[in-house]
């Protein structure tokens, strides 16, 4: 049975804001269904009442006072960014031209 | 000068006795990283200028007497996911070219007060998602005991580093076995310390509930030395320990008498195994009952289901970790985009290897709706299946021992074909970091050539103990000592 068909490894890729070109769908997609197939050895263990870990070693989250401490400079923060106007990230617009209309 | 570096005490000694210099160190590990370095693609980056100048600064607090700890003046290497101000840092991935960071990570801001002195920073599978080092963006690492076979991953460069006499000492990051497997194939040591020991501050993160930063070297005593300085709570990290700095250095005895070691049974039964590991990793368990430990077999039931729940719950924390990757913010942009989405979708898909893809996309395949139950959740329980296997096993035992890997080095492109071979190379490394405990594998002898790793499992917070049988075991034998040819 087939686990993960190529337009839901394509439907995956779209939440996960990948773009899969249709050369490597099918490899990728084998791949995957190769993995999930074998994962399915966890189905035959009786987890019934057993409690998920999160983190092994478990901890309080631990709270400080709601101080600034050390943080970077707007200059530092926007040293990196691959376009900026002044200390702003600058991006392009979240619709296109024609969709906007 | 072509010998190879000593111990980090017998480094230090000879600093103190005038015999050598930082600078002396220092162009020495510069000058091998050149030749050596360069023919095997150890590193990512070098930093001659900066490392030269640190040594000079470690002379001069020598002759001052003002030295700042046992690693003032030593040389070592980085993984190139650990981040240094003013330095590039790339997971050896395209989506990062060009970032510089603005922050040290905690372990190096600790290095640095230790007067440690970083050379350069090593390869690495991308985003440490590989268990060959053939996932770089810049080529894979080979290894020097056979330039045809991989490294291991994902902390490749690191662990060839050292084994190529490059450094005495370097950090790499373990998230499924990524110290600890290229240890085993580069027969050098490697250390995943207790989930928390060791600040994750500043290391780009794969998958957060199993990241841990540790150290490589020749001898566990080494190892002692890097994670003394390296470990201890840190305010930045909410998943710290609140414990102090370890210091296990002074506590390693050579005394093992009264010691149980426990033997999985499943780990020595594992399907593909090759029979002479298993062989190489039993006679060292005699080697340790000889010296006064006691061996007994344990049971970890579970064991076999490790692999999976461990792909499962590490692909879905990086699938929500390399969401930041979106070129907005640092590293690579696609150009020519029209939208945002598109700018997030060209970006990420330009920027990241393909097995990095495959993780993301199998990481929101078991988030999203309708197989978070069935996937996630599941792993998630079997992961506490696995920790009450391991808490059974110790109460019967004070560690564990195992081979740290099914079989010796593979070849170069021998696994880049089917994901899942790969992934199995991990079948003994992964529980300890789905349990959060502390693991060492050093060198155990050879199996046709190659280096074997020996693996010693602690309970949860007993790094020294692991440490402790390590270097107990260094004393009884010398396979630590044995190198590679001459790689010049």
């Amino acid at each position: 049975m087939s686990r993960i068909a190529p337009e839901d490894a394509k439907r995956v890729a779209e939440l996960a804001r990948l773009r899969l070109d249709d050369a490597e769908l099918p490899a990728m997609t084998a791949h995957l269904e190769r993995i999930l197939e074998y994962v399915d050895l966890l189905m035959e263990v009786d987890t019934r009442g057993v409690e998920p870990t999160a983190h092994a070693i478990p901890l309080a989250t631990p709270t400080r006072k709601d101080e600034p401490t050390g943080e970077l400079t707007p200059e530092q923060a926007i040293a990196n960014a691959p376009a900026a106007e002044g200390t702003a990230f600058s991006v392009p617009k979240v619709f296109d031209d024609e969709a906007a209309g | 000068m072509t010998e190879s570096f000593g111990s980090v005490g017998d480094l230090r000694s000879a600093l103190d006795a005038g015999q050598t210099s930082s600078r002396g160190l220092i162009e020495h590990a510069l000058e091998r990283a050149g030749a050596v370095g360069e023919r095997l693609s150890v590193f990512v980056d070098l930093q001659n200028d900066q490392a030269l100048a640190a040594a000079d600064a470690a002379d001069a607090r020598r002759a001052a007497g003002e030295t700042h700890s046992p690693l003032d003046g030593i040389p070592l290497v980085i993984k190139d996911n650990i981040v240094q101000q003013g330095e590039r840092a790339s997971c050896a991935s395209r989506i990062l070219e060009g970032y510089v960071s603005p922050f040290d990570s905690t372990v190096v801001a600790k290095l640095r007060a230790a007067g440690a002195v970083v050379i350069g920073r090593a390869n690495m599978d991308e985003f440490a998602m590989g268990s060959s080092t053939e996932n770089s963006a810049y080529g894979p690492t080979l290894n020097p005991w056979d330039l045809e076979r991989s490294p291991g991953g994902s902390s490749g460069g690191s662990a060839a580093a050292v084994a190529a006499d490059i450094v005495p000492l370097a950090l790499g990051s373990d998230t499924g076995g990524s110290i600890r497997q290229p240890a085993a194939f580069c027969g050098v040591v490697g250390m995943k310390p207790t989930y928390g020991r060791v600040s994750r501050y500043g290391l780009v993160a794969f998958a957060s509930s199993l990241d841990q930063i540790g150290p490589i070297g020749r001898s566990a005593a080494d190892c002692a030395v890097l994670l003394d300085a390296i470990s201890g709570h840190d305010p930045q990290d909410s998943t710290s320990l609140p414990e102090p700095a370890l210091t296990t250095a002074s506590t390693l005895t050579g005394d093992i008498s009264g010691l149980t070691i426990g033997l999985p049974r499943e780990y020595f039964e594992a399907e593909g195994a090759d029979p002479a590991v298993l062989e190489t990793v039993r006679t060292a368990a005699s080697a340790l009952e000889a010296g006064g430990a006691k061996l007994v077999e344990v049971d970890l039931p579970h064991a076999r289901y490790a692999v999976a729940a461990y792909y499962l719950i590490a692909t879905a924390e990086a699938s929500s970790n390399l969401a930041r990757f979106d070129g907005v913010r640092y590293g690579r942009r696609a150009e020519g985009v029209a939208n945002l989405k598109e700018l997030y979708e060209r970006t990420r898909s330009e920027g990241f290897g393909d097995e990095v893809k495959r993780r993301i996309l199998l990481g929101t395949y078991v988030l999203s709706a309708g197989y978070y139950e069935a996937y996630y959740r599941k792993a998630q329980k079997i992961r506490t299946l696995l920790r009450r296997d391991f808490d059974a096993a110790f109460a019967g035992c004070d560690v564990l021992l195992t081979p740290t890997t099914p079989e010796t080095a593979f070849r170069l492109g021998e696994k880049t074909e089917d994901p899942l071979t790969m992934y199995l190379s991990d079948i003994y490394t992964v529980s300890a970091n789905l349990a959060g405990l502390p693991g060492v594998s050093l060198p155990c002898g050879l199996a046709e050539g190659l280096p074997v790793g020996l693996q010693v499992l602690g309970r949860p917070m007993e790094d020294a103990t692991v440490l402790r049988v390590a270097d107990a075991y260094q004393r009884l034998a010398d396979h630590h000592l044995a190198r590679p040819g001459d790689l010049a």
